[in-house]
């Protein structure tokens, strides 16, 4: 009966695998031993408690999803537009992560370029701080970037550069801000990465002037302007009378970051990512904070009712809100229930880096009648995966820092219809056959928003119900 | 005043490892394996999977902090006992990366401990380490340096020399690799390609995930290639010691043919002679006609070329072959540019063409898109030859740009291009022509139907 994995019982498909002697699934693949505590089915009945074991380094040998501590760091500042990001490190580091994310700016576009020091044999041995010196001197002089963020790889960590001397002089050379970001991919994981890049950001916050802020005022945090959504986002909230003080960092700007504390409220999205500069800016500057999703109507509505909360002496700002959701959601409602109808019983899987984002996405994809079978992260905490056990339906996959076999097995043995991911995950779909939506850094149309939840349900639409799926061997297509 | 440069800015290269990993991925039931931090092997996937828009797992040793002050035997060895019970390979292709090479691990010593260790009668995959610090050279030199471990550690001398060759053919499209081996074939020469990615990263559908896609050249055959009669090896740059044939020939005495990447009438006519040569059957008739509509087609063609001004940048070898071809047609190759850095490029181009005019053609080495960019600005091609990474400027400065080689981005099915022998020459030819064209039509205020 291992047929059964890829198509139901008793189906046409099914009946002409068998008599074909097609017998796809040849060999049972296992989960490796070191990962097994990162795996959980949810099972029916039982009030179980989940014991996943996140949070921890990748299994070595395991081919994970995940990047490094570099990665973390790179992917929350890369979208600050207006500074120098220069690598410090051989030239792999910056070559790969060059003009990486769709994350646009409605002005400077000097984060688009890639800046290496682009170290040699010579310069580890006798050390990288006088490249990394001239490299800054020329390249402030020549970008006049509002401030330089200097990212440690690997092997700085090893041979000792004194980045942060290195930073404090050409910043009182050039009278810029050079922020180091303590970034060597091997100390810990992407969220350390988060970490550092944070730690940057808040020596930037706090530094500009913030007179003539109004009292109704946000910071727009985890946001990083992926296909301009961060331009959508902020049209709401300025619809509904609030300031927009900061974006961080999508379209983001070093002076818009400098007077950030200005700000009486912090709204974070991908809460991996920003919570730590929330949580800091809480404690240095007594902004408070809020989690928020711009993801499916669900949330999004939630997004801008929860800051109107805040607002709460000001019931207009509620009244705005109420007005955008209803006019958004008269709009979007139709349109939804026409995908609904022909996806309504479709299975999809989720592998996506923060687990703030699945929740979401299990909402949205209820929305037009899809059911979710696996859902997993990079790096979510066990509080995450609680609450997705919590929200998920009965024999879900959830699991943690996954790996192209697992994925693989569990999108064919759950009989996905969709996998929803990022650019790694993408030719795992296509090759078993099934639809996939690119819900990471390479998007280019906007998921984000009540227009971001009509092009999601699009985009599942299209790739789902495209006809090219019937050569499939899964669909009983010739392999 | 002229700025200095000390940084790299939008780097007309990638790293060494990179290489690597390509290479390894041409050889059968092989996992790629780079020891160092998880980012490179991720990284790099993404890197390859936006070009190839295959699935290419890369396994990680997975450095933390510990690894980096103790040494990474353990997480290597750890690495190596998960990656072979998840995916059974029959082959690990190692490749080291900065960090690992920067803390000067022992990867050989610490592989004989791990065979030593976990040898339990079951078979163990083979284990190919090449030493590719991402601080030295490029992705191409990583690239042959797995070619050649991959022949140092599975080739061994046979009993007596077999009429087979073994062709190295350079980091080339899977199209090309598939056009070459159809030649090979063709003249009925047994051969041993290495390495042959032409399915594992150009391959169909899948009804099951297979840990390893199929394809790929076998160790086995690989094992045969120290008793071929001859080796053919492409790319200008690429010198004996640091090649396979090179290897084959100072180990087992194989006699090694050492060409640039076959592009271009010439350049091919060279190759085919070549083959005829070692396999003593004459050009199949059906090449021949591929000449023959080559050279058809460069009659048809020439005049909306001639003395059209280029700039053609890439990895060394492919500069070199595309200076040849586009002097071949009467393109003005005017910057031939290459981020990599043998110290050839100039030496090899005058090689191919002795009456280089050096004042209407430059060549130069080491640089970066910046650099040709501020070269564009004056010498003002009218198109941009290269990878998708010259777009940034070809928007820029609005020159149009063909896209070969690798990586092509943000186009579709650049993993299906051809640029080597009379077939990837002539594709390169219409390609050339149409984009002139097509910039001529619609240049013009007519609205030409025949052009």
């Amino acid at each position: 009966m291992q047929n059964s994995r890829l198509c139901r019982e008793g189906s046409p498909e099914l009946e002409l695998l068998i008599e074909k002697g097609v017998g796809i699934m040849k060999e049972e693949i296992g989960i490796l031993e070191g990962r097994q505590g990162q795996v959980f089915e949810k099972k029916s009945g039982k009030a179980e408690q989940l014991d996943i074991s996140c949070e921890k380094t990748s299994l070595s040998g395991s081919v994970s999803q995940r990047a490094c501590v570099f990665c973390g760091s790179r992917v929350v500042l890369y979208p600050v537009a207006d500074a120098l990001h220069l690598v410090h490190g051989p030239i792999g580091c910056a070559a790969y992560t060059w003009d990486i994310r769709g994350a646009v700016s409605s002005g400077p576009e000097l984060h688009r370029l890639s800046f290496s020091t682009d170290l040699g044999e010579m310069d580890v041995i006798y050390g990288g701080e006088k490249k990394l010196y001239l490299s800054l001197i020329e390249l402030i002089d020549k970008y006049k970037p509002k401030a330089a963020f200097i990212y440690s790889t690997c092997i700085i960590g090893l041979i000792g550069d004194d980045i942060d001397a290195v930073c404090k002089k050409v910043s009182k050379e050039t009278g810029i801000p050079v922020l180091p970001v303590h970034s060597e991919g091997f100390k810990g994981t992407k969220k350390d990465g988060y970490k550092a890049a944070c730690t940057s950001l808040m020596k930037l916050v706090g530094t500009g002037s913030i007179e003539g802020i109004s009292p109704y005022s946000i910071n727009i945090l985890g946001e990083f302007n992926l296909a301009g959504e961060a331009w959508i986002i902020r049209e709401y909230y300025e619809k509904m009378g609030i300031e927009v003080v900061s974006t961080m960092t999508g379209d983001g700007r070093v002076d818009a970051v400098r007077r950030a504390h200005g700000a009486t409220l912090n709204v974070v999205q991908c809460s991996g990512s920003m919570t730590t500069l929330a949580k800091d800016m809480e404690e240095k500057y007594g902004i408070p904070y809020m989690r928020v999703s711009y993801f499916g109507i669900e949330d999004m509505s939630k997004s801008l009712y929860d800051v109107a909360k805040h607002f709460s002496d000001r019931p207009d700002i509620m009244d705005a809100a109420k007005e955008i959701v209803s006019k958004e959601v008269a709009k979007l409602y139709p349109e939804l229930q026409k995908f609904k109808k022909v996806l309504a019983g479709k299975k999809a899987a989720i592998y996506v880096g923060g687990a703030f984002k699945t929740f979401s996405l299990i909402k949205a994809l209820r929305s037009i009648g899809m059911s979710v079978v696996l859902a997993g992260s990079q790096t979510g905490n066990k509080d995450d995966y609680e609450r997705l056990r919590e929200m998920c339906d009965e024999g879900t996959i959830i699991v943690d820092d996954s790996n192209p076999v697992e994925l693989s097995k569990f999108v064919l043995e759950k009989e996905a219809d969709l996998l929803i991911g990022g650019v790694k995950e993408r030719p795992i779909a296509y090759k078993l056959g099934i639809g996939f939506c690119d819900h990471n850094h390479e998007r280019k149309i906007p998921l984000a928003g009540f227009i971001g939840m009509y092009n999601f349900a699009k985009e599942v639409y299209q790739s789902v119900m495209s006809p090219v799926w019937q050569f499939a061997p899964r669909k009983g297509g010739k392999i | 005043m002229k700025h200095a440069k000390t940084a790299t800015q939008n780097a007309c290269k990638l790293c060494n490892p990179l290489g690597a990993c390509l290479a390894f991925r041409g050889i059968e039931k092989c996992v790629p394996f780079l020891h160092g931090s998880q980012g490179c092997a991720t990284y790099i996937r993404r890197y390859l999977i936006s070009h190839y828009k295959e699935p290419i797992d890369i396994a990680s040793s997975n450095f933390n902090e510990e690894t980096a002050v103790f040494g990474g035997s353990h997480n290597l060895q750890l690495g190596l006992k998960n990656v072979t019970q998840q995916y059974k390979p029959e082959v690990i292709g190692l490749a080291t990366t900065c960090l690992s090479e920067t803390i000067g691990d022992d990867v050989p010593m610490i592989l004989r401990e791990y065979k030593k260790a976990f040898r339990n009668g079951s078979p163990m995959p083979v284990m190919i380490h090449a030493s590719t610090p991402s601080y030295q050279g490029s992705h191409i030199d990583g690239f042959h340096a797995a070619v050649r471990a991959t022949v140092a550690t599975l080739a061994v001398k046979g009993a007596e020399r077999q009429h087979t060759v073994n062709i190295f053919p350079n980091m080339i499209s899977p199209a090309d690799i598939r056009y070459i081996k159809e030649i090979l074939e063709a003249f009925r020469l047994p051969n041993m390609l290495l390495p042959d990615y032409s399915k594992t990263l150009d391959g169909g559908p899948w009804g099951e995930y297979h840990r390893i896609p199929p394809g790929g050249t076998p160790a086995s055959t690989i094992a045969s290639a120290g008793s071929a009669s001859a080796s053919i090896e492409f790319g200008a740059t690429l010198e004996a010691p640091k090649s396979a044939a090179g290897y084959l020939e100072s180990a087992f005495g194989v006699t090694r043919h050492h060409m640039g990447l076959p592009i271009g009438v010439k350049a091919s006519d060279r190759f085919f002679a070549l083959v005829e040569e070692l396999s003593g059957q004459p050009v199949p008739e059906k090449y021949e006609d591929e000449r023959r509509r080559l050279i058809d087609a460069y009659a048809d063609g020439h005049k909306y070329i001639f003395e059209k001004r280029a700039i053609v940048y890439g990895e060394e070898d492919l500069v070199i072959a595309m200076t040849a071809f586009l002097l071949e047609i009467g393109i003005t190759p005017v910057l031939c540019a290459s981020g990599g850095k043998s110290g050839l490029l100039k030496k090899k181009i005058r090689e191919l063409v002795p009456d280089l005019d050096e004042g209407e053609i430059k060549i130069r080495d080491g640089v970066d898109f910046v650099d040709i960019e501020d070269e564009a600005k004056v010498l003002k091609p009218d198109f941009l030859i290269g990878n998708s990474k010259g777009y940034t400027m070809s928007r820029k400065n609005n020159i149009p740009l063909l896209r070969i080689g690798f990586p092509i981005h943000d186009r579709f099915g650049g993993q299906r291009l051809h640029h080597l022998g009379y077939r990837g020459t002539q594709e390169l030819f219409d390609r050339i022509v149409n984009m002139v064209i097509e910039e001529r039509q619609n240049a013009s205020s007519i609205g030409y139907t025949y052009m």
